[in-house]
């Protein structure tokens, strides 16, 4: 099967033509059709997403997690929804109640509405749109909208503060990603997905710029708000972020879209540095596109995961240093060395341009990590005079 | 009524009327929000027509940054969110005039202007990302004023170090 | 044009969908508001005074820096699909553009104004 969207399209194209509907309206339907599946698809993907992040931080906190309801506790996703769903709607005194109620519309839709971007397979994408890299950050834009709005709707001054917090690092991130979001597109010369894709049938793009991969995995788990960067979340400061005043299905909203998020996220990564679809056997039968990307997205989402569960929290103030004296400049580091190297090295032939970019991007973590370095024996020779001062003191 | 049409008929009305709400509403939070869906409004009419870079752009800038500050700045700066002032005084009525005034003599000098008629020329063929890079980058195009974007954001970057220390 | 047309239709079930979920909820659970669920939640405590916090001016500090670097990245994305069409000329041109910001960031690193608190 060469082209499975293709033919069902055309197979209902048929039908309701021969129902008398115009050809207009046909087409809209079907394409009705082909979102509603693809979102039906996210969200039940997002449902088997709850148990496999919970069976995954028990297992790194060395006990079971669910396993009473259903063989392996695959169906306790089915038992919380129902538990959310049949939870009152409470709306807390003094807060804004439509803003209070768009807030969760919203984060979930700006989730959702990255899955119309992504390619699948070779053949099945929602739209092959040409300013594929833009539209993500514009999505994440509403997103970082709707956790103001939901801190400022409540009412409650730990939503707020959480909000603000929340708000001042998702932003502050979005720079060395947008950053290292122009490496694809130096590369390819294309800011669609498919392209960007299709380009990496001969080789991945995290063999030509790994230090751009690190940055962008960095910089999308601090977009996600996961840990370590997620003083959102932080019970022991500030009680729930955010998302306190939400109960019930509401706050299951933001949950679920916080995890289908970082699945998604995986899946950028995959597509843009691992070759999204692309894989053995692919070009014979492009259906198994769906395989790779499925298994390359869900191995980005578990390394988004163990690091998760692995790295305790980075307090706001480190967050914000890391990114503005560390990323910001490395990412325009690399920016300025690909764009350099790959217009180089782009007439000469496959390995040569392989291993010139590898070469490079080495060199410029070396060089980094020799400034980082110098920077750390600064700081400690600095401190190292005060703290014999004080030693000094204790010892008489 | 082609499904264009429709489309800019309501991306429209949801900018006139978000931008009488941005003014007219008493809360301040709720006159960025209103912002935001007029800047909205006006990302969706770049869309129809085919500047999808620009109605990207106009969604990342407008409502990811500058809406955000917006939002910012009304709590940085306010402690009573609400306006509880009358919101007509007695000159309402001469402003009034002025309006209508400036919308009539608008709509007179478009109606004798004649580049309504007709569809416009669909960009089909041309890469409009490719033509705007390479505008922007020969030497021969808008090179210059490239670099003097550059410089330009260089000075707002100056300007806001200089307000932001003069307060600490 | 259809892609954008496609993108609405998407917003519209996006929107539509999370939208379904809220209204199921509340047509399913209880309503029963009594003011004591609904007052603010603070760790079990009663609020005292109004809830408003200060607001750090170091949060619009970094919005500013960030607004300015935003619009910066958006200059360089129609820089970077053209690169593979154009001489070598047009690296450095982009590279000339780079470094004049990052001239900025560092004059803000200096200033101390990327310091909390």
């Amino acid at each position: 099967m060469q082209d499975p969207v293709g033919f069902l399209y055309n197979w209902l194209i048929g039908i309701l033509t021969r129902w008398g509907l115009a050809a207009a309206v046909a087409h809209v339907l079907i394409t009705l059709l082909g979102i509603l599946i693809l979102v039906i698809c996210a969200m039940v993907l997002d449902i088997f997403l709850v148990w496999i992040e919970r069976k995954v931080v028990a297992r790194f906190q060395d006990r079971l997690g669910p396993n009473r309801i259903g063989p392996w506790g695959i169906f306790q996703p089915f038992a919380d929804i129902i538990k959310l769903l049949i939870k009152e709607d409470i709306t807390p005194a003094g807060a804004d109640v439509i803003v209070f109620n768009l807030a969760p519309i919203l984060s979930l839709a700006s989730v959702l509405l990255l899955w119309a971007v992504l390619p699948i397979a070779g053949v099945i994408y929602g739209v092959d749109l040409n300013v594929a890299l833009l539209y993500i950050v514009a999505a994440g834009a509403i997103g970082t909208l709707s956790i103001i709005m939901a801190g400022w709707a409540s009412n409650n001054k730990f939503a707020l503060v959480g909000a603000y917090r929340m708000v001042a690092n998702m932003i502050s991130y979005e720079i060395p990603m947008v950053l290292i979001l122009l490496i694809p597109a130096i590369l390819t010369g294309s800011m669609s997905m498919l392209t960007i894709s299709r380009a990496q049938s001969q080789y991945w793009f995290v063999l030509v710029v790994p230090l751009a991969t690190l940055v962008f995995l960095i910089s999308a788990i601090a977009e996600l708000g996961r840990s370590p960067f997620d003083l959102n979340e932080g019970e022991s400061e500030i009680v729930s972020g955010f998302h306190i005043e939400y109960s019930g299905m509401k706050f299951g909203l933001f949950y679920a879209g916080e995890l289908l998020h970082a699945f998604t996220f995986g899946a950028f990564i995959s597509i843009m540095f691992f070759g999204g679809y692309n894989g053995p056997g692919v070009t014979q039968m492009p259906i198994l596109g769906i395989f790779y990307f499925v298994l390359k997205a869900m191995i980005g989402y578990w390394v988004i995961m163990w690091v998760k569960y692995t790295v305790p929290r980075i307090r706001i103030d480190h967050m914000l240093y890391f990114n503005w004296k560390f990323l910001v400049p490395f990412s325009l580091a690399i920016l300025i060395m690909t764009a350099l190297t790959h217009k180089l090295l782009s007439g000469y032939s496959t390995p040569v341009y392989i291993l010139g970019m590898l070469c490079a991007n080495l060199i410029l973590g070396w060089i980094t990590i020799e400034i980082l370095r110098a920077r750390a024996r600064k700081q400690r020779q600095s401190v190292d005079p005060a703290a014999q001062v004080i030693a000094e003191q204790v010892h008489h | 009524m082609t499904a264009l049409q429709i489309i800019f008929l309501l991306s429209a009305a949801v900018i006139l009327v978000s931008a009488v709400m941005v003014v007219t509403t008493r809360n301040m939070v709720h006159a960025a929000l209103w912002l935001i869906a007029a800047l909205f409004g006006v990302a969706v009419i770049f869309a129809v027509l085919e500047a999808g870079f620009l109605a990207v752009v106009q969604v990342v800038v407008y409502i990811g940054a500058i809406a955000i500050m917006f939002i910012f700045a009304v709590m940085l700066t306010s402690r009573e969110m609400r306006d509880r002032g009358p919101q007509m005084n007695n000159r309402t009525w001469l402003a009034g005039i002025v309006g209508v005034l400036i919308f009539g003599s608008l709509v007179y000098l478009l109606s004798t202007w004649d580049g309504f008629n007709g569809q416009p020329s669909v960009i089909g063929n041309v890469d409009t990302l490719k033509q705007l890079g390479n505008v922007l980058l020969l030497p021969s195009a808008y090179l210059l004023p490239f670099e003097v974007a550059s410089i330009l954001l260089l000075a707002a970057l100056v300007g806001a170090v200089y307000v932001a220390s003069n307060r600490k | 044009m259809q892609s954008w047309l496609y993108i609405l239709l998407f917003m519209i079930v996006a929107v539509f969908v999370p939208f379904a979920a809220i209204l199921t909820a509340r047509i399913l659970g209880p309503r029963k508001p009594n003011p004591i669920k609904q007052s603010t939640y603070e760790c079990g405590m009663e609020t005292v005074g109004e809830s408003w916090v200060q607001f750090k001016a170091q949060y619009y500090v970094f919005a500013l820096i960030f607004l300015v670097f935003d619009v910066e990245t958006v200059f360089l994305f129609p820089w970077a699909i053209s690169l593979n069409a154009l001489p070598l000329f047009a690296v450095v041109e982009g590279v000339i553009f780079i470094l004049i910001l990052v001239s900025g960031l560092v004059f803000t690193w200096r200033k101390g104004l990327l310091e909390w608190n």
